[in-house]
């Protein structure tokens, strides 16, 4: 199977989108920056890849017919879930090699026995409760590795540490420098022996009636098959900040202004203008009816007022970044708060506090002023004309969409139509991919470096 | 044929260094004049380059220091950032003009200017432009520091959009009861008119030269870059040798080998060689100093030639058809200071773009907003929708400064750069389509 691919390194996370030769999405995947763009890029593709094996078997499974539509996409629901719990399976096992491998420098000398043993203990409840975080209906903070296993392993190390049985900060530096090493691994797994396990997992859970043996046969018979279908990546382009890190040619990368503008675009395709929010940088833009940018402006010289803030304030409040929208929604008294400096923000903020400020009310105000520094760059971009496009990992904040939706609504008419996608942090990869698409089709196809 | 053609290019490199090579001579030479002023007992004037007198001041044997030119230079050698941080150490906010700081600071630290020589200190402080409000402010300071006097034409602005007979006459009053008498006074002589028509006319030759070597942007591809490139073309003319047959000779030159470029279908020269032009692009607003050639390579790397820009303006709209006129020297003086770029009002700037927009074929505008200038920077996003609309040409908008280089983001210019040069090129593609 034959597609193109579109890789947006971010300054926090990068993301990857595999598109048909039709130009359809296949697979989308995501991982943390982390500084290693070479890695990162590596990470989110396969993820993409692995996401577009779903796709394949999705496509395949309503092509044959032999589940009905519900128990379809059950099964698949099931594989993937099963799937993540291998994959996280093989990297808890990764965390426990690299674990030995530095417990056994030097540094470690008469702490090592203390620190081994009940290491060893927590990793071993760690994959003896992995399933649970897969089970139907599990809650979870986030799919990367660092979040998944630092929550078990801090659990467990909190537990022991409490009984006085560890030095929560020795066992936790270990673990720290440790999943720093395992993010960085490549898996070197092949893709059907852990989708084949998967399937042992998955198939009792979905085909309970032992009587279907022929409906497991084929339905074996189809997953074997998909997975080793080749997929042909035939042109890639590379956006975002990391662009430059990456022995990418010229040709093949695109500025990632161009690229959250087409999409958006192609997502919504009324919108004219665009407002991304990323890590590092805030981007107005208008495009054309055919996605392509017009004009755009951006944030100069001082990134405040981007994701990076609300990141910081998470970290003063010490609460996770995802809960800030939802406990600002949570505001009953309007609290004025104009610092837009990140830095003068977390100053203001425990100032506040101390002052019997409520916490709710005071996000509130810093999301209030986020937003009003973004407006300012819309209307110098051009404003808003019929529809809107919010884009970046800002937008799943919804106090950050609530406020937006206000401003917009008073500044330009509550006749706006305002688009926010699920999905919208990878407009910035999904354009890139349309770009690669373009490539293609025109003969200039550039392949992504092995 | 290939003979031929080596011929031809080894011919325009010997003619294109003979122009850059008279122009490096003449400066070395007037600060060489500059470092012996109290020698040979030449009073030095210290003036700006928007309306300046420069005829006036050398008909009456007086040598000019230009404090914004020195400051640019400063930037480009890479001193201004101590020179800005002694003048803040002094007292200066960071908000004061960067152009003020880097020269005071270049005062404090001994007055060694771009050759290398020292600078004399002013006899006069001539402000013959005053539509930028921080000139009053400088020389205020200036004075503070050599105690020596200050001649102020007070110069209107062009608030309708045209020079009125009342605004020359004004101006032409102030030369004459004020201006003038008190540069007699210092220079210790009476000002022989015959001297200034002289000066003048042959201001007029040179200036006639330079509208050539602006409007052979017109060619495609440019033979020049009319605004990295273009910088250079406006030293002589700008600064202390207008009205010199020096600069009669390097105009007459620099249009020749333009003209020769132009012949072999070669583009300008950047610092990475001969460009392919891809984009023509219009450019308002100053360079930034500090980073002149990362600023200039972020524009030549992606082929993007500069057909025309306002900067390069700002010491006379000469294309516009103004020539200094030896037949009336007071009256072409006026106009000269009050025609200059800063001081036209924002809807004559904006029919000025459009005009360089549409007659130079651009692909694009481009505007940088520097942060020390108030006279280019107020109104400019208003002046891109405006163009924008009218001429459906893409704008482009960075940020920088002139000469602090705390305000020159490398990556960030260069992403929008390359973000905006790319919105260009899927313009052309889709036209093409």
């Amino acid at each position: 199977m034959k597609c193109v691919v579109g890789i947006d390194l971010g300054s926090t996370t990068t993301k990857a989108v595999l598109l048909d030769e039709r130009g359809s999405v296949i697979g989308q995947g995501i991982t943390n920056s982390r500084s290693n763009y070479a890695v990162a890029s590596a990470v989110a593709r396969d993820e993409a890849l692995t996401a577009a094996r779903f796709t394949m078997l999705q496509r395949a499974f309503e092509e044959e017919q032999r589940l009905g539509a519900v128990e379809t996409q059950t099964l698949l629901e099931r594989l993937s879930a099963c799937f993540r719990l291998e994959v996280y399976l093989a990297q808890l096992e990764q965390l426990g090699h690299e674990m030995s491998r530095l417990l056994a420098g030097e540094q470690y000398g008469r702490h090592r026995a203390e620190t081994d043993a009940p290491a060893r203990d927590i990793l071993a409840e760690c994959v003896r409760d992995a399933h649970l975080f897969f089970v139907p209906g599990a809650r979870r903070r986030s799919d990367f590795f660092r979040d998944l296993a630092g929550a078990a392993f801090m659990a467990g190390a909190e537990r022991r540490a409490r009984e006085g049985q560890v030095v929560f900060e020795r066992i936790v530096a270990l673990f720290d420098r440790a999943i720093f090493d395992v993010e960085t691994w490549l898996m070197n797994v092949e893709f059907a022996t852990l989708l084949s396990r998967a399937l042992d997992r998955a198939m009792p859970e979905v085909v309970t009636d032992a009587g279907r043996g022929e409906t497991r046969k084929d339905i074996k018979a189809i997953v074997d098959r998909v997975a080793t279908i080749p997929i042909e990546e035939s042109s890639y382009v590379g956006t975002g900040y990391g662009r430059q890190t990456l022995p990418f040619p010229k040709e093949a990368v695109r500025s990632e202004i161009l690229c959250h503008g087409r999409g958006a675009h192609r997502v919504f395709s009324g919108t004219r203008s665009v407002l991304d929010i990323g890590g590092q940088d805030t981007k107005a833009l208008q495009v054309d009816d055919s996605g392509m940018v017009t004009s755009f402006q951006m944030n100069d010289r001082c990134a405040a007022g981007c994701g990076r803030y609300l990141g910081y304030i998470a970290d003063e409040l010490n609460i996770g970044l995802h809960e800030l929208g939802p406990l600002a929604l949570q505001s009953t008294k309007v609290v004025k708060i104009n610092s837009t400096c990140t830095v003068f923000a977390g100053a203001e903020l425990r100032e506040r506090l101390s002052l019997g400020q409520r916490r709710e009310d005071i996000l509130a105000a810093l999301h209030r002023s986020i937003v009003t520094r973004a407006m300012s760059l819309v209307a110098r971009s051009g404003g808003i004309r019929n529809e809107f496009t919010f884009t970046g990992g800002v937008c799943k904040n919804p106090m950050a969409t609530k406020v937006l939706s206000e401003l917009i609504a008073e500044h330009y008419g509550s006749d706006i139509v305002i688009n926010a996608h699920p999905d919208s942090i990878y407009m910035g990869a999904l354009g890139a991919a349309l770009f690669a698409l373009d490539d293609l089709e025109a003969g200039r196809a550039r392949l992504l470096p092995a | 044929m290939t003979t031929t053609t080596t011929a031809a290019a080894a011919t325009t490199d010997v003619s294109k260094d003979r122009s850059q090579a008279r122009q490096k001579r003449m400066i070395a030479d007037h600060f060489h004049k500059l470092e012996h002023a109290k020698e040979t007992g030449k009073k030095v004037v210290y003036t700006f380059v928007p309306g300046n007198l420069t005829e006036l001041i050398d008909a009456l044997g007086m040598l000019p220091v230009l404090p914004e030119i020195n400051a640019l230079q400063s930037g480009m050698r890479k001193r201004s950032a101590e020179y800005i941080a002694e003048a803040e150490k002094a007292g200066h906010s960071e908000d004061v003009c960067t152009y003020v700081k880097c020269d005071i600071g270049m005062m404090k630290a001994g007055n060694i200017g771009p050759t290398g020589t020292r600078l004399p200190p002013p006899d006069l402080l001539l402000l013959s432009y005053t539509g930028c409000f921080t000139f009053m402010k400088w020389f205020e300071l200036l004075k503070q520091e050599y105690n020596c006097p200050v001649v102020m034409l007070h110069v209107p602005y062009q608030a309708d959009g045209v020079i009125t007979n009342e605004m020359r006459q004004y101006i032409v009053d102030q030369l004459e009861r004020v201006v003038i008498p008190a540069m007699e006074n210092v220079a210790g002589k009476k000002l022989d008119m015959q001297e200034l028509e002289k000066r003048l006319a042959l201001s007029a030759k040179a200036e006639d030269d330079l509208v050539a070597v602006w409007e052979s942007a017109r060619h495609r591809p440019s033979p020049i870059d009319g605004y990295f490139g273009g910088v250079y073309y406006i030293g002589p003319i700008f600064s202390a040798f207008r009205g010199s047959e020096d600069a009669v000779h390097y105009y007459r030159e620099l249009r020749e080998e333009v003209t020769a470029r132009m012949a072999t279908g070669e583009g300008p020269v950047t610092p990475d060689g001969t460009t392919n032009e891809k984009f023509r692009i219009v450019v308002e607003g100053p360079p930034n100093w500090t980073h002149f050639y990362d600023f200039w390579r972020m524009f030549s790397r992606e082929g993007a030639t500069v057909v025309a820009s306002t900067y390069t303006r700002v010491g006379g709209l000469y294309d516009l058809g103004f020539r200094h006129d030896s037949s009336k020297p007071l009256e072409t003086l006026a106009d000269y200071c009050l025609g200059c770029y800063t001081n036209m009002n924002l809807p004559s700037r904006i029919d000025l773009i459009e005009r360089y927009i549409k007659s130079y074929d651009a692909d694009g505008f481009l505007i940088n907003s520097v942060k020390s200038c108030n006279s280019f920077s107020v109104g400019q996003l208003l002046v891109l929708r405006e163009l924008e609309k009218r001429t459906g040409v893409p704008g482009g908008f960075v940020e920088s400064d002139l000469v602090d280089p705390r305000y020159f983001g490398k990556a960030n210019i260069d992403n929008r750069l390359q973000s905006y040069f790319q919105m260009l090129d899927a313009k052309k593609r889709k036209g093409a389509r």
